[in-house]
């Protein structure tokens, strides 16, 4: 039996609760997304009827909040899994390949991350319309760089290997030794950094929604919903803290897994990209 | 030609080439949408006239190799062109707001650098004892929030529950030092304040890195103060990592700065862009996105060459 250690055990509790409440949005909130309550007024404080009060149009907060967190584990998850399959598919074919292939993707990657993310993805998002696939594409390819340069250094060890040398000797194509020699064994640090992918993804939408770029009314993810309540902010209305708290307390809870699991796997890892 | 200046001119001549590549990269950014981009500026109900306007006047009917020319060749001569909503010139509206950028992070980066840096000294003068425990345990907390969580954050305790400063920093051109170094301590609290974490523990992690040095165990043996050994043997040989570690820092506040600006509603380059992504404002956002990049560049390569400068194994490669 593995001990897990507390901080860990706190970590998955509260990420299990929150993929919980994302994934039965539908049973958990007590009122429709964008239902106006009759009777409830603008930026009313928590009370029985509404647990978190009440937001900038008389909106229940914690049904926004619950719809939020479906929006933004949604795109998340989505976005963490094209950065996987890209940056993980590219990174292990240039690996194997290596030559020009690899040459070409390499100063590709670099180029690409020599300008902050943030940065690229305003540029991008001036043309294209904000809508889900759009962002979750934009996001997840972004951060594919970086699970693109893990999967790589994994790789390029794992390739010099005598077991890839004796698949490569017995005649079988890149597209075995790909999935069948090098996933196998690469899979623990790549598994490891998905908590940090994940994070940063959440991170990202959360802030190009809070700067009105991201996922568009009348749907909200949590930092939309920040945006949207950030005016009762000075008359003392602590709204919008309630949906940056979230976001804090999902980064956080994230990285006590990952940060468990990057150190059961330290040994295994070729590097950890920030 | 001494190695040092060769591996010098390597870097720069490398962030130049780097430079010209992103902005292909940028301008290709904003090829993206499949269609026409005259049509996505103005809408389904745009006249077919209108249409052939903005066509005219953003030069769209040239193919794009001709537009990226033109528009790099404009660059290079200090002319960024002009903005689509308000026909004015960016060159002119971009000045005040990079002063006022700067200015921000500029601040953001004298407090944060030493503090950041003895924090890390501290930390590994006392590790693994409660000092230690302390700073990491709160560095590890501040990482995991992005900015504008700090942001709304720090101005509820700041400015709603107690009121020390004002939840809006505005400043003009006509207020003195004092006044604007007021206004802007909010934001610059929060840009310090998501920068300091990862700067700390890289510092912590490169002096306990050389801790474990022989050198290191000869002056403990020679009966040094623990404080002594770190400052004049351990730090001054952790200097390399330690300054890449605050240059890459510096570049991240280039991030940081877009969305501080907007939660403080402060008239930077930040809030410039963000405005103009909005408003599809294409030249905008393309000279406010290759000045950001220029940026985080050129701190990347200065990165770069102090480490080559600061550390004697580079000074002499083999």
């Amino acid at each position: 039996m593995m001990r897990i250690p507390v901080s860990a055990l706190i970590g998955l509790f509260l990420t299990g609760a929150f993929f919980f409440v994302a994934i039965f949005a539908q049973w958990v909130a007590p009122y429709g997304m964008s239902e106006i309550v009759p009777g409830a007024d603008a930026w009313m404080p928590p009370s029985r009827e509404f647990w978190l009060g009440t937001d900038t149009l008389g909106r229940d907060l914690f049904s926004r909040m619950v719809y939020g967190a479906q929006i933004t584990i949604f795109v998340a998850t989505a976005a963490t899994c094209v950065s996987f399959l890209t940056g993980s598919v590219l990174g292990f074919s240039a690996a194997v390949i290596g030559g020009r292939y690899d040459q070409i993707l390499s100063r590709l990657v670099d180029l690409f991350m020599s300008i902050p993310s943030l940065i690229m993805a305003l540029v991008v998002l001036s043309v294209l319309p904000a809508t889900l696939p759009i962002l979750i594409l934009v996001i997840g390819l972004l951060d594919s760089t970086r699970v693109f340069r893990l999967a790589r250094a994994v790789a390029v060890d794992i390739t010099v290997m005598d077991y890839v040398e004796a698949a490569r000797l017995r005649g079988e194509g890149t597209r075995w030794i790909i999935f069948r020699e090098i996933l196998p064994n690469a899979l623990s640090p790549l598994v490891a950094e998905l908590g940090l992918r994940f994070i940063f993804a959440v991170l990202f939408i959360s802030t190009l929604s809070f700067l009105g770029l991201g996922v568009q009314p009348p749907m909200a993810d949590w930092g939309g919903i920040v945006k949207e309540n950030k005016e009762g902010l000075v008359y003392g209305v602590s709204a919008s803290l309630v949906p940056a708290v979230a976001i804090a307390i999902l980064a956080i809870s994230v990285n006590l897994v990952a940060d468990w699991v990057l150190n059961r796997t330290t040994s295994l890892k070729g590097g950890r990209g920030a | 030609m001494h190695p040092v200046v060769r591996l010098v001119g390597q870097r720069l001549g490398i962030g130049l080439l780097l430079l010209l590549a992103v902005s292909v990269l940028i301008f290709v950014g904003t090829e993206l949408l499949p269609g026409d981009v005259a049509q996505a500026i103005l809408g389904q109900s745009a006249t077919q006239v209108s249409l052939a306007n903005l066509r005219e006047q953003m030069g769209l009917n040239d193919p794009a190799y001709v537009r990226y020319f033109r528009w790099l060749f404009g660059v290079l001569h200090g002319d960024l062109g002009t903005a689509l909503t308000n026909g004015a010139n960016i060159r002119s509206e971009i000045a005040d707001r990079l002063a006022n950028t700067l200015f921000l992070a500029f601040w953001a980066a004298i407090i944060a650098v030493p503090l950041a840096i003895s924090l890390g000294l501290i930390a590994v003068r006392f590790r693994n004892r409660w000092p230690d425990k302390l700073i990491s345990g709160v560095t590890l907390a501040t990482i995991s929030l992005p900015e504008f969580v700090a942001g709304y954050i720090l101005m509820f305790l700041l400015t709603v529950k107690f009121r020390v400063f004002s939840p809006i920093s505005t400043i003009f051109p006509g207020m003195s030092l004092g006044d604007k170094l007021y206004a802007i301590a909010l934001p610059v609290a929060v840009l310090v304040l998501v920068v300091l974490a990862h700067m700390m523990r890289m510092t912590r992690a490169a002096i306990l890195n050389v801790m474990q040095s022989a050198y290191i165990e000869t002056a403990e043996l020679k009966g040094l103060r623990p404080f002594t050994i770190i400052a004049r043997h351990a730090f001054p040989n952790a200097v390399a990592p330690v300054v890449n570690v605050v240059m890459l820092n510096l570049a991240y506040l280039v991030v940081g700065v877009v969305v501080v600006e907007v939660v403080f509603v402060y008239p930077g380059m930040g809030q410039y862009l963000v405005d103009h992504v909005a408003k599809r404002d294409i030249p905008v956002v393309q000279a406010c996105g290759l000045i950001f990049a220029a940026v985080y560049i050129g701190l990347n390569i200065l990165a770069d060459v102090i480490s080559i400068l600061a550390n004697p194994r580079l000074r002499h490669p083999k």
